[in-house]
């Protein structure tokens, strides 16, 4: 993924920094560019916009190139950069903030398929408690690719199927949990 | 010696093989692990991604359950045992938790190496060895979230962790010394992104083997799952052959301890380590 500069001129807008401020909790504004963030980063090299470069974007309230950007899907919450951060800026947390602001705001991913994959893991924990992985990665099979998705998985479902690594039949659905997604996601 | 197991939703399925070897090694050690009642999905990586209220609060359900028990919990997933301690320091720092009414935290949460370690003992384990582990050099992967971030998971040592590396050295094993213990697969990319997860599990195969190891041990089913199950793609895609043994830690104490069912968890593997364990004179 080639590297995507960053506009020349910019004009500051203050609402998207408060907003990613507030919503993680995170003091973005203590960044100060040292690059540990990037430099420890195990995805940086397939990343648009690497992990310093979208603090420094969020400091300057650069909207729609962040939550457009392939970065924040291909972030894998190792939690590398918030490890390393000199100023204590969960940098990881930032991105969580940031894959939820534009899921909420209806941004369509850069990689769609990631937020199709949640869906589908999110949508087994709700429905039986614990996720059941055979019915999530077909769900997110059919979803993601449809018939050919499926069927591009169905090798490897088979294959886990003989070494006995699927489980049949799912966890009873569980009334806390359903309760739980109810009433977080009326809040948030 | 009694003690809480949050099991994870992986154990049934993905990682029956953790979860057989996880019983019978504790059973050789007179461990008694109690599965936490009505335990339910932690949220893993996908709830902290939507809502962070939700990922607490899904995570903290399971840690109100395991305050009534008031032992420790072991957790043997990286990811769950993360979101359990992130869950836990909301909680202990006072801060209302949906469905959490009341917490009195009197109890840690433990990586499953960390008990042994700890709680077991390294003269424990090795009075339990029928056939010690000579001639296996092993490197061992930790996995990210056991040790990231720190100040969530209170992890001694989060860069060169040693806990892992002590029970195998323990049972006979020739562990290695490597620097990407703690270093990404790509895990939750398995599905969505395999092109970038193959790259970052490639490195890591590769730094084992130039650390002298000639196969890996893992105590999270995604990790396990992640190094053993894409290495015939990595070969063909990279023309380098890829076939390293990759065990559950588990697996390793149960074959130090003379398990019979040792070869049912491995016939479960991608890399069948058979062959290789036979060629060393251990199976």
């Amino acid at each position: 993924m080639p590297e995507r500069g960053l506009p020349e001129t910019i004009v500051p807008s203050p609402s998207f920094r408060e907003h990613v401020q507030e919503r993680s909790g995170e003091n973005v504004c203590a960044c100060y560019q040292c690059e540990k963030c990037t430099n420890g980063c195990p995805l940086a090299f397939s990343m648009d916009i690497v992990p310093h470069k979208v603090i420094r974007a969020v400091q300057l309230g650069l909207k729609e190139q962040v939550l457009t950007s392939d970065t924040i899907w291909i972030c894998a919450s190792c939690e590398t950069c918030t490890t390393r951060c000199p100023n204590d800026i969960d940098i990881a947390h930032v991105m969580d903030c940031l894959r939820q602001t534009a899921r909420s705001e209806g941004t369509k991913a850069s990689q769609p398929q990631v937020a199709v994959f949640h869906d589908a893991f999110l949508a087994s924990m709700r429905r039986f408690g614990r996720v059941h992985e055979g019915e999530m990665a077909v769900t997110y099979a059919l979803k993601s690719g449809g018939l050919k998705g499926l069927l591009s998985l169905s090798g490897m479902g088979l294959d886990m199927f003989r070494k006995g690594k699927v489980k049949m039949l799912p966890h009873r659905p569980n009334r806390e949990v359903k309760d739980i997604f109810r009433v977080t996601e009326r809040k948030g | 010696m009694e003690v809480s197991i949050y099991p994870g939703c992986s154990l049934e399925g993905l990682a029956k093989a953790y979860g057989e070897s996880i019983e019978a090694a504790s059973k050789v050690l007179g461990v008694s692990f109690r599965e936490l009642e009505d335990w339910t999905c932690c949220g893993s990586s996908s709830a902290h991604v939507t809502n962070d209220e939700l990922a607490v609060a899904l995570a903290a359900r399971n840690l109100a359950i395991a305050d009534r028990t008031g032992s420790d919990l072991v957790v043997p997933c990286a990811a769950c045992f993360q979101r359990l301690k992130v869950a836990e320091k909301h909680l202990k720092a006072g801060k209302a938790v949906e469905g959490v009414p009341r917490y009195d935290g009197r109890f840690r949460i433990r990586t499953l190496p960390d008990f042994f370690l700890e709680d077991v003992g390294e003269a424990a384990l090795r009075d339990k060895v029928k056939k010690p582990l000579t001639g296996l050099s092993v490197a061992c992967y930790y996995g990210c979230l056991t040790l990231r971030p720190p100040k969530i998971t209170d992890a001694k040592n989060p860069d060169n962790p040693k806990e892992m590396d002590r029970v195998l050295a323990a049972l006979g094993a020739d562990v290695k010394p490597w620097s990407f213990k703690a270093d990404c697969c790509g895990g939750n990319l398995t599905l969505t992104r395999p092109d970038l997860h193959m790259k970052l599990t490639q490195r890591i195969l590769d730094m084992a083997e130039e650390a002298g190891a000639d196969c890996i041990a893992a105590a999270c089913p995604m990790c396990h799952e992640n190094l053993d199950s894409k290495q015939a793609e990595i070969s063909r895609e990279s023309g380098k052959t890829y076939a390293m043994p990759v065990f559950y830690f588990t697996e390793l104490m149960g074959l130090a301890f003379g398990e019979l069912d040792v070869q049912k968890w491995l016939g479960r593997h991608t890399v069948d380590p058979r062959p290789f364990l036979q060629g060393k004179g251990l199976l």
